[in-house]
């Protein structure tokens, strides 16, 4: 642990900083959970609860951006102080995308009424989606905990993610070739695969950031990738 | 440069040339003691030329010790001695036979609080001139006059009222009229010694900028209090703490990824 500073009101704005971006990690974390589950359950009462909760993180992301720009013109942080202060403003940022991303999800609850809900493809989201929880607590303790190796760990775990997009997007075009009354509810849930895929994408943001708060540098190495959606076509399948 | 030596005999981190720029100044195991006292110790530095260096540390740590080593200013005090080497262009400064007056011109100084002679302003400049015997004429003299005045950004503000004092200047200007009356005898080192501690921002500013536009022609060394002025006027920093030369490097890394623990405190404010 860091010694603390001579100003002890300096290492108070730094732990209210880094209290702030956990308090949004976990509104983040929760959205996430709340907006699959209202998609799998078509909940369209929860759904409205993601949106309103997305209106409250960037409340707080907006004032945890006031709170870094006044430390830094108050204190003049240097080496790892501003490495904080830097941190803690882009992670509130990806955290705040994030939320972004569970409202698109959450919005498109309501449109996706129909007879045709294969429970299978919800799982496959549902999969995906635990999977990126589970990258978002990690990178979050990593964050709090300055823990390298497991920052490493979640910016290398993205890859599966992105290979689980790429299955799902080819199955639901099998889905949609079979019937084309499946292709509005295809699309939808297609869209909120890759909603969850950039959430996992932010998580690896979140993952870098820690490594250069600890560091002083960017990692490396260039991120192993995993979606080829981009690249898939219908023969893929 | 045998960078064995230098392990062994400091405990800087990074105690290399630096930047590939041909040092100017070179400090080899320098030792300062106050009588009893062991107030720098075994100091290895490179300054390279037309740069800005500057020597951050807390009060006590023996910046200002070593600052003036590089133009024998520690000679002045009867209890201190000073071991070791330091060459200025590959010339040993401690050489016996060196000229302590001669030097003094090659290294000029900039002190904390601003120190014009009691004389008009255009005597402050030309009086180092005049007794180095620079001009040959009054036309001569009054050209080195004006182009120091000049480079120290002051002339403008001062050209109408050469013959007032120069104490009558404000706080930032007399700092200025003492760089205008250092940079008169054409020196190569300027060593500045807190040089904006007892300025305003404004003139701090002005001080900073003139530093920037004066490292294209001469080497500057400066002791800073401020952690901020050195990150934004220097090239390279070198810390100091407790005599000892902890580490020094590009200014640049200096303030952002410092190696020792003990850099790392201090800059960020948390030395006890």
């Amino acid at each position: 642990m860091m010694n603390e500073h001579t100003a002890k009101a300096f290492d108070a704005d730094l732990l209210d900083l880094t209290q702030k971006v956990a308090e949004m990690g976990g509104m983040a974390e929760k959205l996430i959970a709340d907006s699959v589950e209202a998609l799998a359950r078509r909940d369209i009462e929860l759904a409205k609860r993601v949106v309103a909760g997305d209106a409250a993180i960037d409340a707080l992301q907006h004032d945890t951006e006031e709170k870094a720009v006044l430390t830094i013109a108050r204190r003049q942080p240097m080496a790892i102080d501003l490495r904080d202060v830097v941190g803690a403003l882009r992670v509130s940022n990806d955290l705040e995308r994030i939320g972004d991303l569970a409202k698109n999800i959450a919005k498109r609850v309501t449109a996706l009424n129909g007879d045709f809900h294969p429970q299978k493809l919800i799982r496959g989201v549902e999969h995906m989606a635990t999977l990126v929880l589970g990258q978002l607590k990690r990178v979050l303790d990593a964050y709090a905990g300055r823990d390298l190796t497991s920052a490493l760990a979640v910016w290398k775990g993205d890859e599966q993610i992105d290979a689980m997009c790429t299955s799902l997007f080819r199955e639901l075009l099998t889905y949609m070739m079979e019937d084309p009354r499946n292709i509005t509810f295809c699309i939808h849930l297609m869209f909120c695969a890759k909603n969850i895929e950039r959430m996992g994408d932010h998580a690896t943001n979140i993952a870098e950031t820690v490594y250069y708060m600890v560091e002083g540098r960017a990692i490396a190495d260039p991120r192993p990738k995993g979606d080829t959606t981009s690249f898939a076509s219908m023969q893929a399948s | 440069m045998n960078s064995m030596v230098q392990v062994k005999h400091s405990e800087a981190v990074g105690a290399a040339p630096g930047i590939g720029v041909k040092p100017k100044v070179i400090a080899r195991d320098v030792n300062v003691y106050y009588g009893e006292k062991h107030a720098l110790k075994s100091v290895d530095l490179d300054v390279p030329e037309r740069s800005v260096t500057a020597l951050i540390g807390p009060s006590g740590c023996g910046k200002s010790t070593f600052l003036r080593c590089i133009n024998r200013m520690n000679d002045t005090i009867p209890i201190a001695r000073v071991t070791g080497k330091i060459e200025i262009d590959e010339r040993d400064i401690y050489d016996p036979t060196l000229d302590v007056v001669q030097l003094r011109a090659r290294v000029g100084m900039v002190f904390q609080k601003p120190n014009p002679f009691p004389k008009s302003i255009y005597e402050n400049v030309a009086y180092g001139p005049k007794i180095h015997g620079f001009a040959r004429s009054k036309a001569e003299l009054d050209e080195i006059v004006t182009t120091s005045l000049q480079k120290a950004g002051l002339f403008e503000e001062v050209k109408d009222r050469l013959n007032e004092s120069g104490t009558s200047l404000s706080g930032g200007q007399q700092q200025r009229l003492c760089i205008a009356r250092a940079i008169a005898v054409s020196p190569e080192v300027i060593l500045m010694d807190e040089p904006c501690s007892a300025l305003d921002p404004i003139a701090t500013a002005k001080i900073e900028e003139l530093m920037d536009e004066l490292r294209a022609n001469f080497t500057i060394i400066i002791v800073t209090h401020s952690m901020q002025q050195a990150a934004r006027v220097s090239q390279r920093t070198a810390f100091f703490h407790l005599g000892i030369l902890v580490e020094e490097g590009a200014t640049e890394t200096m303030f952002t990824t410092p190696r020792d623990r003990r850099t790392q405190d201090y800059i960020t404010g948390r030395f006890g």
